[in-house]
């Protein structure tokens, strides 16, 4: 499997943000995406999540699901992390892993491996940002798809949280996953880089 | 059919929890009317007259106040980007979440109407063709200020926008409501004709709001 790019081209409020990126991942692979600030790292993770539409160029994954597009067999871990308050830990992640579909792993298992099987009964709305974005991982463990996209995964992770994480990422690695990252801090894992935006 | 389900538990499921936007239209409709006695005067006949139209104008007024929400919490918190992605198509997702606003903030305005109407000294009759009328005029009230609110998430702009965009929308079924119930109370005119254009409206707008809505934000991705 392989997500590829041809000359992507992005503009965003009429400024050109990068042209002419080629770009590529094979299965088994992270590649780290790394620029300045305002380089077009976020976008280039929602041009190929489909939630931006590039200005010119392509971007295909080979040897996928035919029958999907490129988006459905992704996940997206953004700033913002899907949350709702009012539901609790445990219902915020079953809704998710109802309304993704496909392959779908024990929530409660994906709870256990990020840490947070101590809260489940807890709404969302009193956990603080690094149990946010460890429930966020979690959905990336409940429901499998083959291509993560992540901005930033490490953000409010604590340092234990980081290691744990490195570790989920290695075992999607392992069962022939691909992660695309944008990310300033390490990253924790082997990385190919991909630099946008020129030098920093 | 899982996933459409899921959403639509999840949306009921947030409206009804505290702070969800079940019981503020509710709560509206019901100051709405209870305060339109004291502005019309005491005159009893007058009030049975003008009851349905005071109804049907409370609840289009609590319908369009909790419908701007539909799609802009998705959109603040991130939940519309895996929306989008997800394998379920957007048209059907958009039905989902007016459906679920619908059961979760119209039907309670329908059940309200019966004690309502004892404040507007209309009988038994009359309120039950409000209720009626209101069952069968909700819906396109919904679908249609789906559109207004999937544009506010799209350009950015609040609630104001939405009851701008959605009023022209949402006068027809006005009408016809008011029509088909001032028809089965005092006559002269039938009840079927404008009740059927009602339904007629709600139906049209089933099947185009969601296209719309979706249309909009997939428009939108930004």
């Amino acid at each position: 499997m392989q997500l590829s790019g041809r000359g992507v081209t992005c503009v965003r409020g009429g400024r050109e943000v990068f042209t002419g990126l080629d770009f590529e991942a094979i299965s088994g692979e992270a590649m780290a995406v790394v620029g300045r600030n305002g380089s077009g790292k976020t976008s280039l993770l929602r041009l190929i999540a489909g939630l931006l539409i590039p200005a010119g160029g392509t971007i295909a994954l080979g040897g996928g699901d035919t029958e999907l597009t490129l988006p459905e067999q992704c996940h997206y871990l953004g700033h913002r992390d899907a949350l709702k308050p009012a539901l609790s830990v445990a219902e915020n992640l079953a809704f998710w892993a109802d309304f993704l579909g496909g392959e779908r792993f024990d929530a409660a298992e994906s709870l256990a491996a990020v840490g947070l099987d101590y809260t489940t009964d807890l709404p969302a709305a009193f956990l603080s940002a690094g149990q946010r974005r460890r429930l966020s991982l979690a959905r990336l463990l409940t429901v499998r798809r083959p291509v993560w996209l992540l901005d930033e995964p490490t953000t409010a992770l604590d340092v234990a949280g980081q290691d744990m994480f490195g570790g989920l990422m290695r075992d999607h690695l392992a069962s022939g996953g691909l992660i695309v990252a944008a990310t300033h801090a390490p990253l924790g894992i082997e990385a190919r880089e991909l630099r946008i935006g020129g030098m920093a | 059919m899982t996933a459409l389900a899921a959403l639509i538990r999840r949306d009921i499921r947030i409206a009804l929890r505290v702070g969800g936007g079940a019981l503020i239209g509710v709560l509206f409709f019901l100051t709405v009317v209870v305060l339109m006695p004291f502005a019309v005067g005491p005159d009893l006949a007058q009030l049975a007259r003008l009851g349905p139209s005071i109804l049907w104008l409370g609840a289009l007024l609590a319908s369009l106040l909790t419908l701007d929400r539909l799609f802009m919490a998705d959109h603040e918190d991130g939940s519309l980007d895996l929306i989008t992605m997800s394998r379920t198509p957007l048209e059907l997702a958009c039905a989902s979440k007016a459906l679920a606003h619908w059961l979760a903030a119209g039907l309670p305005l329908i059940v309200a109407t019966p004690v309502l109407g004892l404040l507007l000294n209309l009988d038994m009759v009359s309120t039950g063709a409000v209720a009626l009328t209101l069952l069968a005029g909700t819906p396109a009230l919904t679908f249609t200020g789906m559109i207004g609110a999937a544009l506010a998430v799209t350009l950015h702009r609040g609630g104001l926008l939405m009851a701008v965009l959605v009023l022209p929308l949402s006068i027809p079924v006005l009408i016809f409501g008011v029509a088909a119930s001032q028809a089965a109370i005092t006559g002269p005119l039938s009840f079927g004709a404008p009740f059927s254009i009602l339904c007629a409206l709600s139906l049209v707008s089933l099947v185009i709001g969601p296209f719309a809505a979706a249309a909009s934000l997939k428009h939108g991705l930004d």
